[in-house]
């Protein structure tokens, strides 16, 4: 009988409640965070704003809600994009060791790196305009070196390794290879990088808003959030503690499920837990 | 003097050494001797004091009247380098690559204050000149040197503080033979000269037998037999000593079953890589495999032999058909073999190799690892049934095939190697160094059934190693490769007996040899 660790719980269990309220805002929220109503700004708590209201009187659950949403999902589609591109790049650059296209695909991707991530923003916003959609194109565009660069140091080892040779005396192509012993063994490493990945686009998403290059009013973001409240720092602390909280229990949360799904996912360590 | 006395060691749960005693007198060599898990490393570093975190000991092991298990960390860090030195198994991780050979022999000196810079690294100058190294530069970094000479760097920064106590665990088990005898010989010398104990750990019954006054044999954790070397080897008084000296030397049963048509044939075969970049030209090619040309018949059994960086390996994925040749051409049943050929032709001939970890992807259960090269067939034979045979063949239980490799030892992974490479019923197996990383009763268990898969399947074997007792054992024929080049073909007896070519020879008088027990009277 495997338990699974009390990490990957509480993570999972972190994750889910963050994903669940970004869901449901979908759909619904205490309040309506476009209207805005001045009258109301700087509420304390109370039963009709647990968490009060900001600036312009909007409830700041329904706030939070809203910016967790587009935080998660600025985060996760632009690790999307690094994954997707970026695995496959380096594991062809892995696979091909050596050659020209290992040195193109490596070279590119040392291209990426070298420019400014945000040049790449602001030069996207001057083609499309700002938008949570250019936001995520940028941090994901910056993802994909990343995740390339990660996939090709872990399968480098692995490929000197004798079972590869022993599936390339069965006959197999270095892609059916990359895919079926490559990849899984290089999961562990691609986890704790998408986790720390998406801590690092949240506060790319909470940059980019800053400079109003990502999420546009009325589109609330956690990031946006909190470089809002700066100016209110000391006569309304809650307005940047709340914000700023949510992301430090979300990539909290993230960290912690990333790592209990390492460790389960490899059956060496179940076996040394149980 | 080194004296331990009923040295005890548990870590958390297990007992991992109850009772050890021995004693080691200044000048003298110490054999100890057992299979993996026996205990010999961990009496080792409880020597040490390097013993990993939980690791509880009772009883006492003293240097000269000090309880070394007994004394706090900071005086057991004075010891260390300074009165008690070790050298490991493999010298190339035991170096650090980035720092160069005269700054790591240096270290030693430096760290317990014994001189400054300029001093140390004279000093340093002066112990590699000792082991044999005064023509090397000490800016040199650990990649620069061969293998031997790495482990003779290891030796110069553990003797440079002139210890009472050396710790030797597995120091040539890395190295090629000639390399190995000449380490041994190093070790023997320096022993003599600085009048140091010399504790020697090792596998190998054969190395001990030559080197040690005294032995003492381990197994799970207690020393079973210890006394006097030749007494030891002539008496065998515990049983395990006895199965131990008998797998050292064990020669599976075989009948001559060579065929007369050639199932292999490797003509003039070349593969040169260019060499190194100077400038902007390349020196010379290196000629990794350089002219090669032999047959292998059906059911024969054949040894390559060879030590490191002969070619074998390269001429080795040559044949299997990984790497392409320069020049020349190798057939399989009349077949060309190249990267390219066609799946199936691979079907005919399956690998095994050194390393039982190594050889599985560890995410696999054994089902999927045994099936993977059902790639190679067409039309592959009922799954199940075909996993329950293979187990069945190299003596596994079927239900096995559901369990992940690190569930087994290192001599069940290498069963399932086997069960892997026999799933196409190939005609030919290439054996690489498959036996090399075995303890040696599980390396007798390995070759009997070989022989046994032979007889039973009609295989014929490419056996590839540097081991010439496990060659002399199971081969019918055997080649003996140097530096890309085949010196010496020949019955395996014949080649064994009555070498021809001094490589050979040389080879042969590096090996170490088990003294025959004379008289045996325990022996049944």
């Amino acid at each position: 009988m495997n338990r699974l660790p009390a990490t990957l719980l509480l993570g999972t269990l972190i994750t889910a409640v963050f994903a669940v309220a970004a869901l449901l805002s979908l759909v619904w929220t205490p309040h309506d965070t476009t209207a805005l109503s001045i009258s109301d700004r700087f509420l304390p708590w109370s039963s009709v704003h647990p968490l009060g209201t900001d600036q312009y009187g909007r409830d700041m659950v329904s706030m939070l809600m809203e910016g967790t949403r587009t935080s998660i999902a600025v985060a996760l589609i632009a690790i999307g994009i690094g994954i997707t591109l970026g695995v496959p790049l380096g594991l062809i650059a892995a696979a091909h060791r050596g050659s020209a296209l290992d040195e193109v695909i490596m070279r590119g991707n040392d291209m990426v790196f070298a420019f400014p991530s945000l040049v790449i923003a602001i030069l996207i916003t001057a083609i499309y305009g700002p938008s949570a959609t250019n936001a995520i194109l940028a941090i994901g565009i910056f993802n994909i070196p990343v995740f390339a660069r990660v996939a090709r140091g872990g399968a480098l080892p692995i490929w000197t390794l004798d079972y590869i040779l022993a599936a390339r005396t069965a006959g197999k192509s270095r892609a059916r290879i990359s895919a079926e012993h490559i990849l899984p063994n290089i999961a562990n490493l691609l986890i704790v990088q998408a986790t720390i990945q998406f801590s690092l686009g949240i506060l790319a998403e909470a940059g980019l808003s800053y400079v109003g290059l990502g999420a546009q009013p009325p589109v609330a973001s956690l990031g946006k959030m909190l470089s809002e409240a700066q100016t209110l720092i000391y006569s309304n602390p809650g307005l940047a503690v709340l914000p700023g909280l949510s992301i430090v229990i979300l990539v909290l949360g993230l960290n912690l499920m990333g790592d209990g799904l390492r460790d389960a996912l490899d059956p060496r360590l179940r076996r040394a837990r149980t | 003097m080194i004296a331990v006395e009923n040295l005890g060691l548990r870590i958390g749960q297990t007992q991992i050494l109850s009772d050890v005693s021995l004693q080691i007198a200044p000048g003298e060599i110490f054999g100890l001797v057992g299979e993996s898990g026996s205990g010999k490393s961990m009496t080792a570093l409880s020597l040490m004091g390097l013993l990993p975190r939980g690791a509880v000991t009772t009883g006492t092991a003293t240097l000269d009247g000090t309880d070394l298990l007994s004394l706090p960390e900071w005086r057991r860090q004075r010891l260390r380098g300074n009165d008690i030195s070790m050298i490991f198994q493999e010298p190339m991780t035991a170096l650090n690559p980035v720092q160069t050979i005269g700054a790591q022999v240096a270290e030693t000196l430096l760290v317990h204050n014994r001189a400054n810079r300029a001093d140390a690294l004279r000093q340093a100058r002066t112990q590699l000149d000792r082991v044999g190294l005064s023509h090397i530069a000490l800016d040199r970094y650990p990649h620069e040197l061969s293998g031997g000479q790495r482990q003779r760097v290891c030796i110069a920064a553990a003797i440079a503080l002139h210890p009472r106590l050396l710790i030797a665990d597995e120091p040539t088990t890395a190295l090629d033979v000639t390399t190995q005898a000449q380490i041994l010989d190093l070790l023997k010398a320096l022993v003599a000269e600085e009048n140091m104990a010399l504790l020697l750990i090792t596998h190998d019954l054969a190395v001990v037998a030559n080197m040690a006054r005294r032995i003492a044999v381990m197994q799970s954790g207690r020393v079973v037999e210890q006394g006097p070397t030749a007494q030891v080897i002539h008496d065998q008084r515990h049983p395990y000593t006895r199965a131990l000296f008998a797998a050292s030397s064990h020669r599976p049963e075989r009948a001559a079953q060579t065929g007369d048509a050639a199932i292999l044939t490797v003509e003039d075969a070349h593969r040169h890589y260019p060499g190194p970049r100077r400038g902007f030209t390349r020196t010379d090619p290196i000629r990794a495999v350089n002219g090669v040309s032999f047959t292998l018949k059906r059911g024969e059994s054949l040894g390559l032999v060879g030590e490191s960086g002969c070619g074998k390996s390269t001429l080795t994925r040559a044949i299997l058909g990984l790497d392409p040749l320069t020049s020349g051409s190798i057939t399989l049943n009349g077949q060309p073999i190249s990267p390219t050929m066609p799946r199936a032709r691979r079907a005919d001939m399956q690998v095994v190799f050194q390393d039982p970890y190594g050889s599985f992807n560890p995410r696999w259960r054994v089902d999927r690892i045994l099936t993977e090269p059902f790639h190679l067939l067409d039309t592959p034979p009922p799954r199940d049934a075909a996993i329950t045979e293979a187990l069945k063949a190299v003596h596994l239980h079927p239900d096995d095939a559901h369990k992940y490799p690190h569930e087994f030892s290192g001599g069940q992974r290498q069963r399932i190697a086997i069960a892997r490479a026999l799933i196409t019923r190939p005609k030919l197996l290439v054996l690489d160094e498959a036996v090399s990383a075995l303890d040696v009763s599980v390396r007798a268990r390995i070759l009997d059934l070989l022989a046994d898969l032979q007889r039973q399947f009609g295989l014929s074997y490419l056996f590839i190693s540097h081991d010439l007792t496990v060659v002399r054992a199971i081969t019918d024929r055997v080649l003996v490769m140097q530096a890309g080049q085949i010196v010496e073909a020949g019955a395996t007896e014949q080649v064994f007996t009555a070498p021809q070519h001094s490589y050979t020879r040389q080879l042969l008088a590096a090996a170490p040899r088990l003294p025959d027990p004379i008289g045996a009277p325990h022996v049944a």
